[in-house]
């Protein structure tokens, strides 16, 4: 197995500029623009919503980085009150939509899905194309509100405010969501068909990889939750333009049935970006053991329990807002029991750990960083869903820093890890090891100084979405701007060392992890149509040890 | 949707499969789409009962009646169209399709006058030459009676365009297959569907 | 007084104590749980990597027992905090019949108070200590939230309808107030302070400010002007109910329906009359929307809420 290991310049001339193996592959099949930009092929799409979301990061980090050096000071070091209100609106709504929903399925579930069932390519190709430029056009409509001035209403457009009161451009928001909706849902219809109806012979529902099957539920959710924002953010739209008067209470409307609407999928849409995280390190962890993983029909059914609960806990948003005690009452309970499920995977991969044989390499550094800030959030998470604290904390840090423990500590590491994982596969070229291990524990260590003061800082009664904030909360604050530094840091360097390795990394063997998969089966990278004839599976799913290189499943 | 196979599909029966469960996938949305509507307007007839009865009344009955019949009819051919499909009897097909395109399109026309009327008699929120509604409850059952009216237009208008566009390929030598009609039918009962939920709820809660 | 790394937090009720105790041990119940699993996740990491030789025999890769264990219990033990949890939120969406009231209105970007004898303050409410308050609040424009850290305490303002929040400040302070809900430009200097004082002290504050008389005060002057009598007067067999000791009561609407007569159903039937009808009535009344705003209404209410049984006399 060929391991990157620190540069060594005498070693430049051994890494050619293009491999063997990336000669043939997908990579290189077709070098034009046009060639990318009307192409089927799932693996190029993935790449395309690669190129694109990483972009979109970008914006939203920057976003995030103003209002972190803005709270430096306690009446704001850099933003006008207007100027902090738009960029959180705007890292909220970029972040959610144009980065978060798509990252881990539009990236590695295109990519991965058709050669994990052993398919050469999705159910709906075009359509798959076509879901990357909806989000493109609604990912336009996004930067078009930045660019005429931004949005002030935050991403969760909450009414009156929205509808009725917010200057600026709403309805472009509005549009932009409305159009990236599209997107999801396409892509939720294509990989539900496509695990539906191309698995290859032998490959029954028992031996899907887990992260087929915890995108199989992310798609469940995406194709019944999504039209509900579609809709909701429809009737705010035609509120603005029309004065209907529907969330209005001076017309008699009532600005609660916002907030019901949007948050019967804004719930479920959080487990759009947590399940395929569970996926990744469903898959890293066996890797990284060598060992099957634990409790398999567990993990798999906990993924659909996870789907069909969050559809029930929506109201947990709203235990303030005027909602009814006993409505509020069920709503606790039930986000009691939805993370049930969510424990049973974080058990089960820990004892899958137990005796396997374990590498400590990026990847299984990111998975790791994953479960322990996984289990963080999701535990705050409980103490949110108990309604006594809830009063208490909702409104305030402590919720910015149970959600960022969860999306950011959990899905961005996940992806990280996914990334360090897939990127051989996907490039055909070995990064340096060393970097990897120093981004995985970077980022880890960075992420925990920018948002654990933040549980502080709530607890203690700072409200979230404040330009300025009395002076007794500085500290905590500049050890939270602090450690955003760092965080930045560790996300910029993936980006640099898995770039360089592009043209200098060591070609990639097809199973440089010695994983099972049939993804691993195939060469690195694939070929476009990735399967030379179609594989007939015998094989239990994580069946270690492998008995050679390359494994037939 | 082609009777030819391709890529990735090996065999064109799976092809065939997988059309027919995408559509089946993409209802499912619709039917939240729709179903979000459906629940705001139930809520609001739960928590304000007289000001949605007495907005209903003001409604068009004759027309939403004759609009029910209309859809109602058209779902019947087009399930007709679908079944000469499959029996290769295409002609027969793309008269009942087309019908049911002309039937669709008649729908909008008397929908597109009910919508003038409401507006000239005061009833169209935000529009009109004046407001006349009665009660913030019966403008909220407006809200959403022209929401849901008008996104089911939309969908019908999407729906004649699939009909027609079926109805003129049946005539040439590369026919949609008997799943890719069979799915347009599809996709023309669900907008049947809603408008039979829609149609109680709207018109008849008087 | 909750100290966490230099920050204090004062604990200004007894619920405020009472929460902190509860996430207290909610922390050492997750203590418990999750430390466990990431100590063996380290432990495991570091005992079974690859290339150490150590035994690695029959490796498990499933135990449903295990598994249902490792579900159920924790998951029990969580029910009994939510129960807890769930008696507190019962207790303090409850407020007792003795609690002063105070009526909040928020507006962007202030809050508006006023004391039952007619005191008003803007961003600041004293308070005594000792004695259950009881705030019915509600916005001018879009949704606000009142939220009094030191007492664990918030409750979204919501426009169009009445929201409740009730307390006994037992520790003489002041302390912060904040809006919690995005309200726009200005939302985070939208704040002011809850300043809690012995019984002496707030009456001897009391007695300072100028009050334009009490909230039923005002009601019946507003009463009078809007010529509420002309309908409502009288014994309720003519065109209207009658206003006597209505508040409180149970109220059947046309349809069916019982409502109790609180503070939101006279609002709305003043602002929005002909949504719920009372059975036997025509629907006739006007609409007062727009001619009269939030705190004129709840002037309006108060005055009803002193009406017992002779119309025009009140304390």
């Amino acid at each position: 197995m060929s391991r990157a290991g620190l540069h060594d310049a005498s070693r430049e001339e051994a890494a050619p500029l293009r491999t063997p193996a990336e000669a043939q592959s997908y990579l290189n099949d077709g070098n034009s623009l046009r060639s990318w930009l009307l192409t089927t092929d799932h693996k190029r799409i993935a790449i395309l919503y690669l190129t694109s979301i990483t972009g979109f990061f970008a914006i939203a980090a920057t976003a995030a980085a103003m209002m972190r050096l803005n709270l430096l000071t306690p009446q704001g070091a850099l933003l006008t009150a207007e100027g902090y209100n738009r960029a959180f609106t705007m890292h909220g709504v970029i972040m959610v939509w144009f980065f978060l929903i798509p990252s881990i399925p539009n990236v590695f579930g295109n990519f991965l899905i058709p050669l994990m069932i052993g398919a050469r390519d999705m159910a709906f190709p075009r359509l798959n194309l076509a879901s990357w430029y909806i989000f493109m056009a609604g990912g336009l409509f996004t930067l078009a509100a930045l660019i005429f001035g931004g949005v002030d209403t935050g991403w969760t457009f909450y009414t009156p405010l929205s509808s009725t009161y917010a200057n600026g451009n709403v309805v472009l928001a509005l549009t932009a969501v409305f159009i990236a909706g599209w997107s999801s849902i396409l892509t939720g219809i294509n990989f539900i068909v496509t695990i539906h109806k191309l698995r290859a012979p032998g490959m029954t529902w028992g031996r899907l990889p887990l992260f087929v099957w915890t995108h199989y539920a992310t798609a469940l959710i995406l194709v019944l939750a999504t039209p509900v924002l579609t809709v909701t953010l429809l009737l705010v739209a035609a509120e603005r333009l029309f004065g209907l008067g529907i969330f209005n209470p001076a017309l008699g409307g009532d600005p609660l049935l916002f907030q019901h609407l949007f948050w019967f999928y804004s719930h479920p849409a959080v487990y759009i970006m947590v399940l395929p995280a569970m996926g990744v390190v469903s898959e890293l962890v066996p890797a990284a053991a060598h060992k099957k993983l634990f409790g398999y029909w567990f993990v798999a059914y906990s993924s659909l329990a996870i789907a069909l609960v969050g559809f029930l806990v929506w109201g947990h948003h709203m235990f303030v807002s005027g909602q009814s005690m006993y409505a509020s009452t069920v709503f606790s309970f039930l986000s009691l029991v939805v993370a049930v499920p969510s424990a049973i995977k974080v058990y089960n991969w820990t004892a899958t750990l137990y005796k396997g044989s374990i590498a400590l390499n990026a990847a299984f550094l990111f998975a790791m960083g994953f479960i322990g800030l996984f289990v963080m959030g999701g535990l705050t998470g409980l103490m949110l869903a108990l309604l006594a604290i809830d009063v208490h904390v909702h409104d305030t840090y402590f919720v910015v820093a149970h959600f960022h423990y969860i999306m950011v500590g959990g899905a961005v590491t996940a992806y990280l890890g996914a990334m360090h994982f897939w990127w051989p596969k996907m490039f055909g070229r070995m990064y340096n090891e060393v970097w990897g291990r120093i981004s995985a524990v970077l980022v880890f260590i960075g992420f925990n100084v920018t948002f654990f003061p933040q549980f502080l800082l709530g607890y203690m009664g700072m409200p979230r979405r404040y330009h300025e904030y009395p002076p007794e909360f500085q500290t905590l604050h500049v050890l939270s701007t602090g450690g955003a530094g760092l965080l930045g840091l560790g996300y910029a360097l993936p980006l640099i060392y898995l770039l360089y390795s592009l043209r200098h990394g060591e070609p990639a063997s097809a199973n440089p992890w010695k994983a099972t998969g049939l993804e691993w089966t195939v060469p690195s990278p694939p070929p476009t149509h990735n399967f030379e004839d179609t594989p007939i599976v015998v094989r239990e799913p994580y069946d270690y040890p492998l008995s050679h290189d390359s494994s037939i499943a | 949707m082609t009777t030819l196979r391709h890529e990735p599909f090996l065999d064109i029966a799976r092809q065939r499969e997988a059309d027919r469960l995408g559509m089946v996938v993409f209802l499912a949305s619709e039917a939240m789409l729709f179903g979000a509507l459906v629940m705001g307007l139930l809520a609001l007839r739960t928590f304000q009962p007289a000001p949605f009865a007495a907005a209903s009344e003001r409604l068009n009955l004759l027309a939403g009646s004759v609009n029910t019949a209309v859809l109602l009819t058209s779902s019947l051919l087009v399930a007709i169209g679908a079944e000469a499909r499959a029996l290769n009897r295409n002609r027969l097909a793309t008269w009942m399709l087309g019908i049911a395109a002309l039937l669709g399109i008649a729908f909008l026309i008397i929908k597109g006058r009910e919508y003038y009327q409401e507006y000239g008699e005061g009833l169209m929120p935000g529009a009109g030459p004046y407001q006349d509604f009665g009660s913030p409850g019966a403008r909220m059952f407006m809200d959403g009676y022209f929401v849901a009216t008008g996104l089911h237009a939309f969908h019908v208008l999407v729906g004649v365009a699939m009909l027609a566009g079926c109805a003129w390929r049946l005539r040439r030598s590369d026919p949609p297959s008997k799943v890719g009609i069979e799915n347009v039918g599809l996709y023309w009962h669900l907008v049947d569907v809603v408008w039979v939920f829609l149609f109680p709820i709207l018109y008849l809660s008087r | 007084m909750l100290n966490l790394f230099g920050l204090s937090l004062p604990q200004a009720s007894a619920h405020a104590q009472h929460v902190d105790m509860l996430i207290g041990a909610f922390s050492l119940l997750i203590l418990l749980l999750a430390g466990p699993v990431i100590v063996l996740i380290f432990a495991f990491a570091i005992r079974y990597r690859r290339g150490k030789d150590v035994n690695r025999d029959h490796a498990p890769n499933r135990n449903v027992w295990l598994e249902v264990s490792w579900t159920i219990i924790p998951f029990l033990l969580i029910l009994g905090f939510f129960v807890v949890s769930a008696k507190m939120f019962f207790f303090i969406h409850e407020p007792p019949a003795d609690a002063m009231p105070i009526s909040v209105v928020a507006k962007q970007w202030m809050w508006k108070f006023q004391h039952p004898q007619g005191q008003s303050e803007i961003n600041t409410l004293h308070v005594p200590i000792g004695q259950p308050v009881k705030l019915t609040m509600t916005s001018q424009d879009v949704i606000h939230s009142l939220y009094v850290p030191a007492l664990r305490l918030k409750q979204d303002v919501l426009p169009g309808r009445y929201t409740e929040l009730w307390f006994t400040a037992t520790r003489p302070g002041t302390y912060h107030l904040f809006c919690s809900q995005f309200c726009g430009l200005d939302h985070a200097t939208m704040g002011g302070s809850v300043v809690a004082m012995v019984p002496g002290a707030y009456a001897r504050w009391l007695s300072t400010q100028a009050s334009a008389g009490s909230l039923a005060t005002a009601g019946a002057t507003l009463y009078r002007k809007l010529g509420c009598g002309a309908c409502h007067a009288g014994d309720g067999t003519t065109r209207a109910p009658s206003l006597n000791g209505l508040y409180g009561s149970k109220v059947t609407l046309e349809g069916g329906r019982q409502i109790v007569a609180d503070d939101q159903y006279l609002r709305d039937a003043i602002l929005d009359p002909n949504a719920q009808v009372t059975a036997g009535y025509k629907p006739i009344m006007p609409t007062y929307r727009g001619l009269i705003g939030e705190e004129e209404a709840m002037q309006l209410a108060a005055y009803i809420r002193a009406m017992k049984t002779v119309p025009g006399e009140y304390p």
